[in-house]
């Protein structure tokens, strides 16, 4: 188990060393692309996108689909894990603003007590 | 102590928040309308925004414009769009137009006992909209996680 986290965690971080497979997975956060818009939108050849590609997806943070000839990618399980992330944030924000608002709601409270 | 408030994302294309406030409706409602009562919880001083200006026209086709400033953005940034149903201490629906794919949110006030149950519903365009505000967020986040991989690996490569 420790084996398979340790290796799993070194695969991560060989897959985020790298500033175009970072930029990747940015992109693909945007939306899904194919291997040759990829290696279009960051200027490299197929082979060496392919490569890339194949990192991230060893590391579990991109899948590919193949539909004809075109392999179409798309970010990974590790997705669910931003969604969570994501609604953390919120939850963070709404619950400073609303202790925030229950100061204001107790002052008007008082004021009116004071008319 | 466990959060008094709650996030739900109800499906693809909804999120929910929700919270009970100890006092009537009229003063909840009265905080969410006028701006110099906005101002002092809306952008909560522990998310390091600070609000530099806030108009709200509540009526049905009124519009509102929050201006909010960030020490990691020169220009400060609006929020705006318009009110689209206003049931004074009941019901506000607006939309959120700073951007593309923007949410329609609906907050109600249900008053009980002097308590009042606060629900604020976010209703996207569509799931892919719902799915970018997710990506462009957590986008956001990214560069700070970036850098602390950067250093992780910075350890890796020096053992001391």
């Amino acid at each position: 188990m420790v084996q398979y986290t340790t290796a799993r965690l070194d695969a991560s971080f060989a897959a985020l060393s790298d500033a175009t497979r970072r930029g990747v997975l940015e992109q693909l956060w945007r939306s899904e692309a194919s291997i040759t818009e990829l290696a279009d939108k960051f200027h490299m050849t197929l082979t060496g996108m392919k490569k890339h590609v194949g990192v991230l997806e060893l590391a579990g943070l991109v899948t590919t689909e193949k539909v004809g000839r075109v392999r179409t990618c798309r970010l990974g399980a590790r997705r669910l894990d931003e969604e969570a992330a994501w609604i953390e944030a919120h939850h963070q924000l709404w619950d400073a603003r609303f202790d925030a608002l229950d100061t204001v709601v107790e002052d008007l409270k008082r004021k009116e007590k004071g008319r | 102590m466990k959060s008094r408030t709650t996030v739900e994302r109800t499906s693809d294309r909804e999120l929910v928040v929700r919270r009970t406030f100890d006092g009537p409706a009229r003063f909840v409602f009265e905080a969410w309308t006028k701006p110099e009562l906005l101002m002092r919880w809306w952008a909560p001083k522990s998310i390091g925004i600070t609000f530099l200006s806030c108009e709200t026209d509540v009526r049905t086709g009124g519009s509102y414009r929050f201006v909010f400033g960030h020490p990691a953005s020169e220009q400060p940034v609006a929020f705006f769009g318009r009110y689209v149903e206003v049931i004074p201490n009941a019901r506000l629906v607006w939309t959120n137009e700073e951007s593309e794919g923007g949410a329609v949110t609906t907050a109600t006030f249900e008053e009980k006992d002097g308590k009042t149950l606060v629900v604020v519903h976010d209703l996207y365009p569509s799931k892919e909209a719902l799915d970018d505000a997710i990506a462009s967020e957590s986008t956001g986040g990214w560069p700070e996680q970036f850098e602390q991989l950067d250093s992780l690996l910075g350890e890796k490569s020096h053992p001391a």
